[in-house]
């Protein structure tokens, strides 16, 4: 029996861990919670919650405590870590959650599978903030459903220490001399959109004959590939195991700033880009509150907040004024121009997603 | 000399056990962000764990669900193993299946397709969903951990028990149970561990407000899990190894 | 505090010796009744929670998708017909092969490691075995994470090699089917060591010496009496390691660089990225079958189950 009392000690002291964790961390009876609004003038009359389901590392803490002060409203703040993950979970129909931040591509198929609740811009002001060329896009004309939340991109970083020659296109990426060197996207649709542009074809191609010659390519820049991470490539650039990569743009600026020998690279052929939303899932019992939080998002100073605390891009222009003159002003951060103008967004590709697959899977499956 | 060797190679499992935990806590104290490599020293990280209202509800959380969970598949899993081991019945052949599929479910089905009942059942998603699947999917570990230690177990001991003028509860309880004590508590911690880690099937099953912990830190993935999740884990680490030598010196007092 | 585990723990058992149902339980009915008394917990909460939401995938795996992935409800087999083609088979087989090296060093490793925590004197078995599950109520991801940290070109080992003069260059041991088995085994060592301690500890040591008393030599010893009296922990544990390792992706993702599709990325692909949740439904279902059966067939094999009562 002595070990059965071991046993119940630690569970009784987990226990009571864990009911002081919950305790502190403020959870229990969110209506107990609500702190009480510091202002009433024009507010609108909001909810005494908020579910917000976001990308984690995406909204510092402090601008959701600044909310919940303002409006006396409690947020309830959870995270994913990919689109898919959310739309599995949204596409459920009672997810609880009052606003979600879709891709672009994924933006296309809430709409088309009718997961979202119009938004009604008059209660948003501050989208006249955002800059037009981030407005009106094609997955959603009109935003009706969608406010531009960040955006990014999808390029080459390269650590200049160990590569000498310089890097132009995507097709570096195949250099022999490249082989065990190189770390990539886990990502299905940018990385063989990065091959289709080495063969000269869009990023959302649908020929099939076109897609085989990809397939065929991208099998060539298997053995070059050391190890193939979505979630923070950066890593393996630091740390040495790989020279050269295809990265999220925000990601190869963060290298940068820990190896200022790592620097950001966009391919002639053009780069991938994304755009982050925030949207409201039909049904969404908060929608107000919801609407008053995406305008509360969108002020300027708050929404250079969330930007300094991660670093993706604003749509918001009025924002980019207040930011440092030198972040603004790195092309390496905010692509100029004629990069943009190449730059490739992804569209959702209805039944064509299945030959991605397919592709992605004897790649990988090899 | 053959048992000097084997406590040898005991401390060589130990070490390859402990190695990343030794580098978990080392990277508590480094001052890049990134988990990358080492900057410099520092207790930061441990500082700002204290003010991280989040990611301590979702430690409260987690511990929550774990310590539910672990409770009650341990006691239906010890049943079901009682009842595998004991009786002959109609229908166990199915039954075997049964206890098989909740190792064998790829989790991703299992979480969504809970899901997809939890909303044909109309239940909010919340910490109580979330416990249900556990226990879902930590019973068959806890019977299939005991039916190891009942397997081959010597039935004569009970019924000397018997013939002695206990009656069978008495039997169990005198007899039965302190000689399974080791299997339960073995299948209970192999629950709580599961419990503790799983992700999947919880991200499935959590509602708004009932983030656990591998929730929190999975998706934090895309940018860098920051040391201050080293520095929790440090923590609770610390604690942990703490209650297992006080209970130990608690018990030896007793003694 | 002390004393209030203390009297919990007392009341606990006063409960135990006064819960009238259970004993009802264990000492009335018939065999089946009483079976089933025992199951039904297990019964009802696998029933619900786990049966009828697999009879929800079994459906989706009959039918076709629709362009956006919704379900379109005309019959079909071609789902379980799709799995069958030579890529799926391939990557099916990788998994099982990979599930099977690390079961073979976790049993190896393992075993010699659960004989140890069995003969050590009573007194420090439980903190010696709460010290070998402990690490891993760590977060998983965190655990891993450490082992990049060791394995990476500027690792730990790379580091100590080249301070000790042992190696120039450092060795590439990250990202590759090497750090894929090292990981695995580092996560279901404990899922191996516990069903097997529990077999081990009720060993009668009686036997043993009673077998070296007759003059068998050690290795005779152990292959004729420990391990047949052991199995039972090793079909355990086995099948607690082989099953969820045959599944597991997201360490060969994270050491392996997620170079090579297992089963696993597969399904979890169709769910998500390829939002065919009819194929990976279709999927699932083929693995589960075939694993259920080789697994009864397995521990049938060994007697693990039909041994109720000894007639």
């Amino acid at each position: 029996m002595t070990q059965n009392k071991a046993g119940l000690t630690l569970a009784a002291v987990f226990l009571a861990i864990s009911v002081v964790l919950t305790g502190c961390g403020g959870g229990g009876k969110p209506a107990a919670q609500v702190p009480a609004p510091a202002s009433t003038g024009d507010q609108p009359k909001l909810d005494g919650e908020l579910n917000v389901f976001n990308w984690s590392e995406y909204l510092p803490q402090e601008v959701i405590d600044e909310f919940s002060r303002e409006y006396g409203v409690k947020v309830n703040y959870d995270t994913y870590s990919s689109n898919e993950e959310m739309l599995a979970k949204i596409q459920s129909g009672a997810s609880g959650y009052d606003l979600v931040v879709p891709s672009d591509f994924m933006m296309q198929v809430m709409v088309k599978k009718d997961l979202l609740e119009p938004i009604d811009l008059s209660a948003v002001p501050n989208f006249k903030n955002i800059g037009d060329q981030y407005k009106n896009q094609a997955y959603d004309p009109g935003n009706k459903y969608s406010v531009p939340y960040m955006w990014g991109d999808a390029v080459i970083a390269v650590n200049t220490d160990k590569v000498k020659r310089p890097i132009t296109s995507w097709k570096d990426l195949w250099d022999p001399a490249f082989k065990g060197k190189v770390v990539s996207l886990n990502d299905m649709r940018f990385v063989i959109g990065a091959t289709l542009k080495t063969l000269g074809y869009g990023m959302n191609e649908t020929d099939p004959a076109k897609l085989d010659q990809a397939k065929a390519k991208l099998k060539e820049l298997a053995p070059n590939v050391k190890v193939w991470d979505s979630d923070s490539p950066k890593t393996s650039l630091l740390n040495g195991e790989a020279w050269i990569g295809l990265v999220w743009g925000a990601e190869g600026v963060l290298a940068r700033r820990e190896n200022p020998a790592i620097q950001v690279v966009y391919p002639t052929e053009g780069i991938g880009l994304w755009q982050d939303n925030m949207a409201i899932p039909r049904g969404a019992k908060h929608k107000r509150t919801a609407e008053a939080f995406m305008n509360f998002v969108l002020r300027p100073e708050i929404h250079k907040k969330i930007a300094d605390a991660f670093p993706y891009n604003l749509p918001n222009v009025e924002a980019q004024k207040l930011l440092d003159p030198s972040v603004l002003g790195d092309p390496q951060v905010y692509p100029p121009q004629d990069v943009l103008a190449k730059g490739e967004w992804l569209r959702d590709l209805g039944d064509t997603t299945q030959l991605y697959d397919r592709i992605w899977t004897e790649v990988k499956g090899q | 000399m053959k048992r000097r060797i084997l406590g040898l190679y005991s401390v060589l499992v130990y070490l390859f056990l402990y190695a990343p935990i030794f580098v978990l806590i080392l990277f508590s104290f480094n001052r890049s962000k990134l988990n990358a490599t080492w900057t410099g020293f520092t207790f930061d990280w441990y500082a700002k764990l204290l003010h991280d209202k989040p990611i301590l509800e979702a430690t409260g959380n987690t511990l929550l669900v774990a310590l539910v969970s672990t409770a009650a598949s341990t006691v239906i899993g010890t049943a079901a193993a009682l009842a595998m081991h004991r009786f002959r019945f109609a229908g166990k052949r199915l039954m075997e299946a049964l206890l098989y599929i909740p190792i064998v479910i790829p989790e991703i089905v299992m979480g969504v397709s809970l899901l997809a009942l939890y909303v044909m059942l109309g239940m909010e998603l919340g910490l109580p969903t979330i416990i249900i699947a556990h226990i879902a999917f930590s019973i068959s570990f806890v019977t299939v951990t005991v039916r190891a230690r009942l397997h081959g177990f010597n039935r004569y001991l009970e019924e000397a028990a018997m013939d002695l003028g206990a009656d069978e509860w008495t039997t169990f309880r005198r007899v039965t149970f302190p000689l399974i004590v080791p299997g339960i508590l073995s299948g209970a911690l192999l629950a709580l561990t599961l419990s503790l880690d799983d992700f999947v099937i919880t991200f499935f099953t959590a509602g708004p407000g009932s983030t656990t912990l591998p929730l929190r830190i999975y998706s934090m993935l895309k940018l860098a899990v920051t040391p201050e999740v080293n520095a929790l884990s440090t923590v609770l680490l610390g604690a942990t190894l703490l209650l297992v030598t006080l209970s130990q010196r608690l018990q030896k007092k007793e003694l | 505090m002390t004393a209030g585990v203390g009297s919990g723990l007392t009341r606990a058992r006063a409960s135990l010796r006064r819960l009238p149902f259970l004993s009802r339980l264990m000492t009335r009915g018939s065999e089946n009744g009483r079976a089933y008394l025992l199951l039904a917990p297990t019964v009802f909460w696998l029933g619900l929670f786990l049966l009828v939401p697999l009879v929800l995938v079994a459906i989706t795996s009959l039918t076709v998708r629709g362009a956006y992935g919704e379900t379109v409800y005309r019959w079909t087999l071609a789902n379980y017909a799709r799995f069958f083609e030579p890529l799926y088979v391939q990557i099916l087989w990788r998994s099982l092969v990979v599930a099977f090296w690390t079961t073979a060093i976790c049993l190896a490793v393992g075993y010699p490691f659960a004989y140890f925590l069995a003969q050590v004197p009573r007194r420090h078995r439980g903190t010696l075995l709460m010290l070998v599950i402990v690490p891993f109520w760590t977060n998983f991801l965190i655990r891993t994470y450490a082992w990049v940290v060791i394995l990476r070109t500027t690792g730990v080992i790379n580091t100590v090699l080249q301070a000790l003069g042992l190696i120039s260059e450092p060795l590439s041991l990250l990202y590759t089917p090497g750090a894929v088995l090292v990981g695995m085994v580092y996560g279901f060592l404990p899922f191996m060591v516990l069903p097997l301690y529990t077999s081990i500890e009720k060993l009668d040591h009686s036997l043993l010496e009673a077998s070296s008393d007759l003059g068998a030599p050690p290795w005779r010893t152990f292959l004729r009496v420990t391990l047949p009296m052991t199995m039972p922990g090793v079909v355990a544990g086995t099948i607690l390691v082989f099953i969820p390792a045959l599944g597991m992706f997201v360490v060969p993702d994270l050491l392996g660089g997620a170079r090579t599709m297992l089963i696993g990325n597969l399904i979890q692909n169709q769910f998500l990225t390829a939002r065919n949740w009819q194929f990976g439904s279709a999927a699932s279902i083929i693995l589960m079958a075939l694993v259920t059966v080789g697994l009864m067939a397995y521990a049938r094999s060994f007697g693990f189950e039909g041994e109720e009562l000894v007639g």
